[in-house]
């Protein structure tokens, strides 16, 4: 009876630390364990009648298309592109929520297999899976990010985004709002796009105001929306009056941030929408490079390229809420550094 | 270090480990109820994700939390019933129904969230309620009487349910099915009959918890339980299936969960031992979990299915 008693225990005990996990999986994006699904995007608004003959674009995404975060920015550029091109909506595919690398590896190989001219593979995790994928697949296009080493491949282009650039504008802002000079940050997990734009946001923060305090953690988890809402808490009680943060998880947090009136900083996505308290967002624009992308498809370039979103390119943007009344001296000292960091001038430390 | 020994610090983590208690504590509350009875349902998590959804989606169309409560238990009736059939009276193979209970509901709030909500919009909260004269405690005021109404009808449970179990008619028929339904069959107790009732009392608490979670973060994610209806499963094992256990092993969660943090935030645990310092809660529950679990005896029958005759 007794081993059958821990045998129920060790299955639980399993199942949970898969789940929690399957939570963490992704180095560099947002994750959410759940079913798979399969939805079309929205966009493309235009229907043409060489519906057949016009790209198709599929992706492959670890969280859900509406995450106010990652898997969201890449949707949102799919859109931009199908409704620029006249890409009908049929021809545009998405998977989201392929935070089991097998599930996804297998969602790629199916576009690739269906004739998609370019499948996205959205999650630095599948670079693995790709590797194999591409190969058996020469005239398919495949984009990887966020990653900047195309495995060598012919038909495989990369793609990251310079997170730390926009996290240095949002921490000079806020260490010009603070009035505590206690600033807090809510990370996931300390590797890729997280921990650039941390250190970006943290080094922008101090260079502005030297007085300030800034404080970083990381919970450990992509998922988990009550750590981070407890971890938001603790900046909270330890004086914070400004936050940031960035991955799924972050809405926990937004939250705390909108019932104790603290300043809040998103990153990935616009997050606005979460309340007045939210200053300003860092955006990823990533049809900038998807329109290169596609150029390149054109002219029968399949891959071999590594791109990068930045604020040069305009690949990634500062979206000011409307709804909080940001001081005009601050909103000049945040274009002057979007400015300094595009001309050279301003070094983010990344 | 001295940073954390400050009133404001001490009061503010052992609030939030009251507060990440507290999904726990309903969730295992009621899972204690069906193992004691013998049914292991492993699709807590599934339960509490749909009513998780449920309370969410019900509070941001009518602004009322008490309706997403509402919400809440409906939904974990419904699927505490469903729980029931498959497990008692259709004798399915306990763990895997619960994984598929688990698998239905972390996809069905994920879609639904998908179609009918779509981007995570902000919500009304529970009120908090301090308690009259327990509140002004200097710290134990602010750690302990400073929360939400959710969280004193959560502990409110504990003595209620240790009370049914231990001294009421129902609770002897539920202990006697768990520990040996061929005799209390025998008897003349419904075994099916309790099974039923303590499965659906199990799943109704599920649902709470997860309309709670929701309702208390005020925003909705997919996944939003990131699998704390497991944990809930493996407190019952820690508890000793007694409410009083179930309660000390969700403080003791929670309260781990919250000093790490609260020292990650004041930078006591160097970044670098972040990744080792969040698996603390895990192993400590665990570790206490070999230590505490082994000096009790299982419900004898649980896990296993009755069939009059057999």
């Amino acid at each position: 009876m007794r081993s059958k008693k821990w045998s129920w225990v060790a299955l639980v005990f399993a199942v949970a630390l898969i789940a929690a996990a399957c939570g963490d999986d992704d180095s560099s994006t947002t994750t959410s364990p759940d079913a798979p699904a399969t939805t079309a995007a929205s966009g493309g608004t235009e229907t043409t009648a060489a519906a057949a003959e016009a790209l198709r674009i599929a992706v492959v995404s670890p969280s859900s298309e509406t995450d106010l975060a990652f898997t969201q920015s890449i949707v949102d550029a799919v859109n931009v592109i199908a409704a620029e091109r006249g890409i009908p909506e049929e021809n545009i595919d998405v998977t989201e929520n392929m935070f089991n690398i097998d599930d996804a590896a297998a969602a790629l190989r199916d576009y690739a297999s269906q004739g998609f001219d370019l499948v996205i593979a959205h999650g630095s995790q599948y670079g693995g899976s790709l590797e194999e994928i591409a190969p058996d697949f020469p005239d398919v296009s495949f984009a990887w990010g966020t990653a900047a080493d195309t495995k060598g491949l012919d038909n495989v282009f990369a793609y990251e985004a310079a997170s730390d650039e926009g996290g240095y504008v949002l921490g000079v802002m806020a260490a010009a709002l603070t009035e505590s000079n206690i600033i807090g940050v809510v990370g996931p997990i300390e590797v890729g796009d997280a921990k650039l734009y941390v250190d970006g946001f943290v080094a922008g923060a101090e260079a502005n105001n030297s007085g300030a305090t800034v404080r970083v953690v990381y919970t450990d988890s992509f998922s988990d929306v009550a750590l981070a809402s407890e971890a938001a808490q603790a900046h909270v009680a330890a004086g914070a009056d400004a936050m940031s943060g960035t991955a799924q998880m972050v809405v926990g947090a937004v939250s705390v941030a909108n019932d104790e009136g603290v300043l809040w900083f998103g990153t990935q996505a616009n997050q606005s929408s979460l309340g007045d308290i939210v200053v300003a967002s860092q955006v990823y624009k990533w049809e900038v490079i998807l329109r290169d992308i596609l150029d390149n498809i054109d002219n029968g370039v399949l891959g071999g390229e590594i791109y990068v979103v930045d604020l040069e390119n305009g690949g990634e943007v500062i979206e000011f809420n409307d709804a909080y009344d940001l001081p005009a001296d601050v909103r000049q000292l945040a274009e002057d550094t979007i400015a300094g960091i595009i001309d050279g001038s301003i070094s983010t430390g990344g | 270090m001295s940073d954390f020994f400050t009133e404001a610090i001490l009061i503010a983590t052992f609030a939030s480990g009251v507060r990440l208690a507290v999904p726990l504590l309903l969730a295992s509350l009621g899972e204690t109820f069906g193992q004691r009875s013998g049914v292991l349902n492993l699709g807590v998590d599934g339960i509490m994700l749909l009513g998780a959804f449920g309370g969410y989606y019900t509070v941001l169309k009518t602004g009322n939390v008490w309706y997403g409560l509402i919400a809440g238990i409906g939904i974990g009736v419904l699927f505490g019933l469903l729980s029931a059939l498959i497990s008692v009276t259709l004798l399915a193979e306990q763990g895997i129904s619960g994984i598929g209970v688990y698998l239905f509901g972390l996809g069905m709030s994920d879609l639904l969230f998908l179609k009918l909500v779509g981007t995570p919009t902000p919500i009304s909260k529970f009120p908090k309620l301090d308690i009259p004269g327990l509140s002004d405690i200097p710290w134990l005021g602010g750690m302990f009487f400073q929360h939400s109404v959710i969280v004193y009808l959560a502990f409110a449970l504990v003595p209620l349910s240790t009370f049914v179990i231990n001294r009421t008619t129902f609770g002897m028929r539920i202990r006697s099915v768990g520990e040996n339904p061929e005799a209390a069959d025998s008897l003349g107790v419904s075994v099916a009959g309790v099974r039923w009732a303590t499965v659906t009392i199990g799943g109704t608490l599920a649902g709470v918890a997860g309309a709670t979670l929701a309702i208390d973060l005020g925003i909705f994610q997919q996944n939003l339980t990131n699998a704390q209806g497991f944990i809930a499963i493996a407190l019952v094992y820690f508890g000793a299936w007694r409410p009083i256990g179930v309660m000390l092993g969700s403080l003791l969660y929670g309260f781990v969960n919250a000093l790490v943090l609260q020292l990650k935030t004041l930078e006591v645990i160097p970044p670098d031992l972040s990744n080792f310092a969040a698996m603390a809660p895990a192993i400590i529950t665990i570790l206490a979990l070999v230590i505490v679990a082994r000096r009790f005896r299982q419900p004898t029958a649980l896990t296993k299915p009755f069939t009059r005759g057999t």
